[in-house]
């Protein structure tokens, strides 16, 4: 019995990605349970060379055998300088996974080539063209300065992410609490997902015993503006949903904008002003919207709307 | 004749002979004997008017004899040494070797350090068993059919009201004590197997009618303030070693980092939390396990977010709650056994740290144990089942291999009981339609905490409506036992045969449900 999963969401709620490997029963078999937005199978590093088709076979099976309900489910495959990314996206369109993240990403020409790997795929597993959803991982300065082109490249990128650990190794340096290693990489970046309109995601904290790093680390990212974070264990998920979710005033804010809109549009006026004199305009609307989906997430909205 | 939890009790477990002559009840529901009143069966003790040096006798052989232990008597002991326990094993050689038979162990618990007694159960010598815990090899041939009579399976308070109430007469307690002077004063701490506290056979020491204290330390007399009081106490033997330290002690209970656990743990602190009992001042007691275990880390900081301390926390006591209280954040520590190094450690050197009796810690038949004013207990289980009955005493296979211990006592006593298990173990359900053996009846589980979700019973209308003002998911635990068989099917009932092996007593005296013998498995 196959399970069948709905069509994926290009732009859905993606606080958390939690990375797991693909090659391991006991992890995959009901990752969804800790309540990640996104489950990351892991094909590349965590795999050995020599297991790499027991993993396909692993992730096949769990894709095929197990309802991860809302969770969306994406791959990471192994680089396009390996013998091995070839099958690895036909194994993910055959198990029908919601997308998949790109390793190593350095140019737009490399996630078109994964597209068009991807669209042979559905063709071949008789998958709806297109259904399969992308994103890139940026790793080098290379990949970081054509971050411009790469997140323009495929319709079905959905967003980019950031890959820390090989990114500082290409600049020599380490983790630097405050992160100003990485305040270049993550502030272009950053830009050029928001120039293409789609998401952005920051790299994973490794130091699990440190608590307060990671909280640091989670604020930063809030404030400068990302998307959501690439995660390595389930005890860090409820932390950055804590730390992504809009305050009451917020969200008391968001309700209001989005009523008055409401109100105003069906009375024709495009411009108003809240009672607190701040003038609205269908601008402010997304991003109130997008609070409100948050509160929803986050378990924190009692309103109606 | 079924009873209140749905159980059908058979005829020949109502008509098992209790030796005060009380006729068994199938359990009624909680808090059936409340207000009701007992008689309470006291020992019969000799006199010892004349001065008298000391109560030492050379060997445990000697003081078999001179207690006057004969064929079918019934013989107690205490589960403080754990795994590491010495006592049973020499006791129950010199018994045998004495010729003595139809002998009845009547213990606080027992474990798999004493797999010799299922020889003796099998060569018809030892013809029954009253006990918490029964484990291993024993638990294999009771559960074959080997033991004589039915075991009867209590728990720790249960145990305190039989023996008070006389459902069971102890005629020779056999009490191991780390330290005794040589009048039978004893204590758990000091001497080479330090226990921490001897909570548990202060019962015995009080309703048998001979007591041996058995200690590998002397101490001069007086060994004062002692756990057993050497007023009760016949003779004293000295022995080589009572037990095996380390297995008595085990090394400090390390807090999981399975993310699973971890994750149970933290909802379970957040749904104490969200209830109104979570206030300055609340009383809380949690089990040893992994998942359990881990609460303590994940209420504190709900404590300071709250700005509230607790006032006291019960039970087997572990390092966690100990250092919690080294925080400033808990009040006192009442304590009926030690876990670990730790919470021994700690008994030793904190006065806030106080020892109590098991009676004092949950039997239901006195004047009002600790149980009764607890506030939050966490507790684990083999299986709940979705009338919130909980078994802990047989495993998948039917056979006996775990203990009630203080699980019924606590989830009556406590205004919000918790469970904390994982959906399944294996490829077997936890949460299932109907648990194997009921240990602790469905209505005095309030709360299960899975990793699949949380479920509340629909008999706690005020739990429920809190944790809904908290925004805490909870869903019915029809739906935790489908996805659980959903995901690894629904297992085939297991086959017995007809003999009753085992009486599960409800901590009042009344049966909740019996085990029978096991067939082996016909497809």
């Amino acid at each position: 019995m196959s399970i069948p999963r709905p069509k994926p969401e290009r732009f859905r709620l993606r606080r958390t990605m939690m990375f797991m490997n693909a090659q391991k029963p006991g992890l995959i078999k009901d990752a969804y349970i800790y309540g990640a937005d996104s489950i990351m199978l892991d094909l590349e590093d965590a795999v050995a060379e020599n297991q790499k088709d027991s993993a396909r076979f692993s992730l096949y099976h769990a894709l095929k055998e197990i309802d991860y309900g809302n969770t969306e489910v994406i791959v990471r495959i192994n680089g396009l300088d390996t013998p091995h990314w070839k099958e690895d996206i036909r194994v993910c369109v055959a198990g029908g996974c919601d997308g998949i993240r790109i390793a190593k990403t350095e140019s737009a020409h490399d996630v078109q080539v994964v597209d068009a790997a991807v669209t042979e795929a559905e063709k071949e597993f008789g998958v709806e063209v297109g259904r399969t959803l992308l994103m890139a991982a940026l790793e080098s300065p290379k990949g970081v300065l054509n971050a411009v082109e790469i997140c323009q490249a495929s319709p079905r990128l959905f967003g980019v992410a950031l890959s820390g650990g090989d990114y500082r190794k290409c600049m020599q340096v380490k983790v630097i609490p405050g992160g100003i290693e990485m305040l270049f990489a993550r502030g272009f970046m950053l830009n050029a997902a928001r120039a293409a309109g789609i998401q952005c995601f920051d790299t994973v904290f490794t130091n699990l015993n440190d608590d307060e790093g990671f909280r640091a680390e989670v604020k930063q990212n809030v404030e400068m503006g990302f998307d959501g974070k690439s995660l390595i264990n389930p005890k860090q998920i409820q932390i950055v949903h804590e730390m992504l979710a809009p305050t009451q005033k917020e969200i008391a804010e968001a309700e209001k904008i989005v009523r008055a809109f409401r109100e105003h549009a069906s009375e024709g006026v495009g411009v108003f002003t809240l009672d607190n004199g701040k003038m609205i305009d269908i601008a402010f609307v997304p991003g109130a919207e997008r609070v409100i989906k948050l509160a929803k997430a986050s378990g924190i909205y009692e309103g109606d709307l | 004749m079924k009873n209140a939890v749905g159980r059908e009790i058979p005829k020949e477990a109502l008509a098992v002979e209790l030796k005060n002559g009380r006729k068994y009840e199938p359990y009624h529901g909680k808090g059936y004997r409340d207000g009701k009143y007992i008689k309470k069966a006291g020992p019969t003790s000799r006199i010892y008017q004349k001065p008298q040096e000391s109560k030492l006798l050379p060997s445990i052989r000697d003081a078999i004899i001179a207690t006057g232990l004969k064929d079918g008597m019934t013989v107690s002991f205490h589960h403080h040494f754990r795994d590491g326990d010495y006592i049973v094993n020499m006791v129950m050689k010199e018994i045998v070797d004495l010729g003595i038979k139809d002998i009845t162990i009547a213990a606080s618990s027992l474990g798999s350090a004493h797999d010799p007694i299922a020889d003796y159960i099998e060569q018809g010598i030892v013809t029954g068993i009253q006990t918490s815990g029964i484990r291993g090899r024993m638990g294999d041939v009771v559960s074959h059919g080997k033991l004589k009579t039915p075991a009867i399976l209590r728990s720790h308070g249960g145990r305190v009201r039989a023996i008070e109430e006389g459902d069971v007469h102890i005629d020779v307690a056999f009490i191991g004590a780390p330290t005794s002077d040589e009048y039978g004063n004893a204590r758990a701490v000091g001497g080479k197997s330090d226990c921490g506290v001897l909570g548990y056979p202060v019962v015995d020491s009080e309703y048998a009618d001979k007591v041996v204290v058995i200690t590998d330390t002397l101490v001069p007399y007086p060994n004062f303030p002692p756990s057993i009081h050497g007023i009760n106490v016949d003779y004293v033997v000295k022995v080589d070693e009572i037990g095996n330290p380390k297995k008595i002690a085990s090394a400090a209970a390390r807090m999981t980092q399975n993310p699973r656990d971890l994750m149970m743990a933290e909802n379970t602190a957040k749904v104490m939390a969200a209830t109104p009992w979570f206030k300055d001042g609340f009383s809380f007691q949690t089990g040893a396990g992994g998942p359990s275990l881990a609460v303590n880390r994940f209420l504190e900081p709900l404590m300071d977010e709250k700005g509230i301390k607790m006032a006291w926390a019960i039970g087997g006591i572990t390092g966690p709650i100990c250092e919690l209280q080294r925080k400033g954040k808990v009040g006192k520590i009442i304590d009926v056994q030690d876990f670990d190094v730790a919470a021994i450690e700690d008994i030793r050197t904190n006065p806030n740290h106080f020892e109590m009796t098991a009676s004092e810690y949950a039997n239901p038949a006195n004047k009002g144990a600790f149980v009764n004013k607890l506030d939050f207990v966490v507790l684990a289980a083999l299986e709940v089942d979705i009338d919130f009955n909980v078994n802990v005493i047989t495993g998948s296979d039917g056979v006996l291999r775990g203990a009630p211990g203080g699980h019924p006592d606590t989830a009556e006593g406590a205004k919000c009981c918790v469970i904390v298990t994982p959906l399944t173990r294996g490829r077997m359900a936890t949460i299932c339609e109907h648990v194997v053996t009921v240990t602790t009846p469905g209505d005095c589980v309030d709360v299960v905490v899975t990793d699949y979700g949380t479920a509340v019973n629909p008999a706690r209308k005020d739990i429920i409506e809190a944790l809904d003002k908290a925004g805490i998911k909870h869903v019915p635990i029809k739906e935790l036992q489908e996805k659980a068989y959903s995901l690894v099917g629904k297992p085939d009932d297991l086959q017995w045969k007809d003999k009753v092996v085992a009486i599960l007593e409800a901590r009042d005296g009344t049966i909740l449900d019996v085990v029978r013998e096991i067939k082996p498995y016909e497809n």
